[in-house]
């Protein structure tokens, strides 16, 4: 029956698939780039334009900066931090229901790179949207930058954050209207109660002590600081909120992994 | 002993019933609950072999294939592929594997060729293009190299799922129900490619609910109902049972006998 027998090849050496994930989730948003970053930041666009029209005169925020010019980084962040949410998120939903994450848990990828590929992916494309919606404001205002340290930690760091989320979320819906439920009852309210339209020093007392339970108002406010050097709270403190959700979501997402939650029965 | 191509071991696995609530995640549950899929498999294919399991619908075949394939962990015992571990030397184990799932899954974002070359990166194989295409030759596929997996006939996804299964050269292929639905040409131009992988010194895994097919092809057969194997023996041996009369008669008459035992127990 066998003239010869074929065993497991030693010559070739092992490389990850690591990186083919991350190239395959990042071909996924750029094929349809006109949804994943166009369509995001003609949103943003329109926040900009009608907020500024209908608040520009209205709202005070930090006494040397123009209203403008606070909202843009406001903006920047939610729409970084809604793609970054929804790249792993959407790609999971959709690789359950049509069934081909089979292709993916049938290969050597590990746990720890199979996150490391997803979370990375939402940071791109994260970053990506953040970018494009910085160079449409320039058409508007130039805004500063006092520390681009500052600004690229809290971008990465906050799309890492909602990367994560957006896969924990994918991990957990089995259908599409539970997705829709993660992101309208959860990202929607914490990403518009977090500060993108005003300083939160001009929220009741009451609001502004719900706000400091918002990690999502740190990454905002540690982003708006890198721009203008002022912000509600101390980047240090807004660092430390968010690296240790950062931190919290990644033990939950990889425990979650380890165990083959919804993905191996 | 030496390795196998596949080995299993006193596998055992119990379905829990659904998780309705988080904190359930943090209990352990008792392995008692649930449904019981395979009941003590003990099971080796050696090296070369093109083996078959056999068994009606439910009784433990994709059960048992998907522990192999690391989609499903077993409650107890343990597998292995090529003397790899499943679970502890997981990537050598799935390296050694290649799978064609059962249901007809494709991406609908990519070509046939991306679909190709990105599984094979996940396999670590980067540079693969001249194994890939000899593949695509071989089930026919070459003239759809640049077509959207979504432009395909469903023959044509299922000859896909074949070329995805054996991009990194895995020495153990594992067919599930791979024929279902497929017409008769692609049926015996699989069966082609397939056999002479055989002969080639790949080791076949074939479950199907075609049993001329099983008896045309495989050297040895496992059969199983209720998730335990109530036949395994060599084709031959299995068609001398019943006289030689084919395969059906003879998976008809152990599948009876197989069911008059716990009716005897009550």
């Amino acid at each position: 029956m066998n003239q010869s027998r074929i065993t497991p090849s030693s010559d070739t050496p092992m490389r990850s698939g690591f990186y083919t994930l991350l190239y395959k989730e990042l071909l996924r948003f750029w094929r349809v780039g006109f949804q994943t970053i166009a369509a995001p930041v003609i949103t943003a666009l329109l926040y900009l334009i009608v907020f500024v029209q209908v608040l520009q005169d209205r709202v005070k925020v930090y006494d040397a900066i123009p209203y403008v010019e606070f909202l843009i980084p406001g903006l920047m962040m939610m729409s970084m931090l809604q793609n970054a949410f929804a790249n792993p998120s959407s790609s999971l939903i959709q690789s359950r229901v049509t069934g081909n994450l089979v292709f993916v848990l049938l290969t050597p990828i590990s746990t720890r790179e199979f996150f490391a590929a997803y979370v990375l992916a939402a940071v791109v494309r994260g970053l990506a949207v953040g970018l494009t919606v910085w160079l449409v404001s320039l058409l508007f205002v130039p805004i500063p930058v006092t520390s681009l340290a500052w600004v690229l930690v809290f971008g990465t760091l906050g799309s890492a954050m909602l990367g994560i989320l957006g896969l924990i979320a994918g991990l957990w819906s089995e259908k599409f209207d539970q997705m829709a439920a993660f992101q309208n009852f959860l990202i929607m309210p914490l990403t518009f109660l977090s500060g993108v339209f005003y300083s939160i020093h001009s929220l009741p007392p009451l609001w502004q002590t719900v706000s400091h339970w918002n990690p999502i108002f740190y990454t905002i406010d540690g982003f708006r600081y890198g721009f203008f050097g002022v912000s509600d709270s101390s980047p240090w403190m807004s660092l430390a909120v968010v690296f240790g959700f950062f931190a919290v979501l990644t033990l939950i997402a990889i425990r979650l992994l380890d165990s083959g939650y919804k993905l191996r029965t | 002993m030496s390795s196998a191509a596949i080995e299993f071991d006193h596998i055992h696995k119990t379905y829990q019933p659904a998780i309705k609530h988080w904190w359930q995640l943090l209990a352990k549950r008792k392995p008692s609950e649930g449904f019981k899929a395979l009941d003590d498999v003990n099971l080796r294919v050696e090296y070369g072999e093109f083996f078959g399991l056999l068994g009606p619908n439910g009784a433990g075949k994709t059960s048992l294939i998907s522990i192999l394939a690391g989609l499903s962990y077993a409650t107890e015992g343990s597998a292995r592929v090529c003397g790899h571990d499943v679970v502890s030397d997981f990537r050598l184990a799935r390296r050694a594997l290649g799978v064609v799932p059962q249901e007809l899954v494709y991406d609908p974002f990519f070509t046939v060729m991306e679909t190709l070359r990105i599984q094979s990166g996940y396999f670590g194989l980067h540079h693969n293009d001249d194994w890939i295409e000899e593949v695509l030759h071989n089930l026919g596929l070459s003239d759809k190299t640049h077509a959207n997996m979504r432009s395909l006939s469903g023959g044509m996804k299922r000859r896909v799922l074949v070329a995805q299964a054996l991009v990194h050269r895995p020495p153990v292929i594992l067919l599930d129900e791979p024929t279902a639905g497929v017409d008769v040409d692609l049926r015996r131009s699989l069966w082609e490619f397939i056999s002479s992988l055989n002969q080639q010194g790949h080791t076949i895994l074939l479950t199907t609910h075609y049993l001329e097919e099983a008896e045309a092809l495989c050297g040895r057969i496992a059969m199983l109902k209720a998730g335990q194997i109530v036949a395994l023996d060599t084709t031959d041996a299995l068609l001398a049972r019943v006289g030689g009369a084919g395969l059906e008669e003879a998976f008809m008459q152990i599948m009876q006998e197989a069911g008059k035992a716990p009716e005897s127990a009550l």
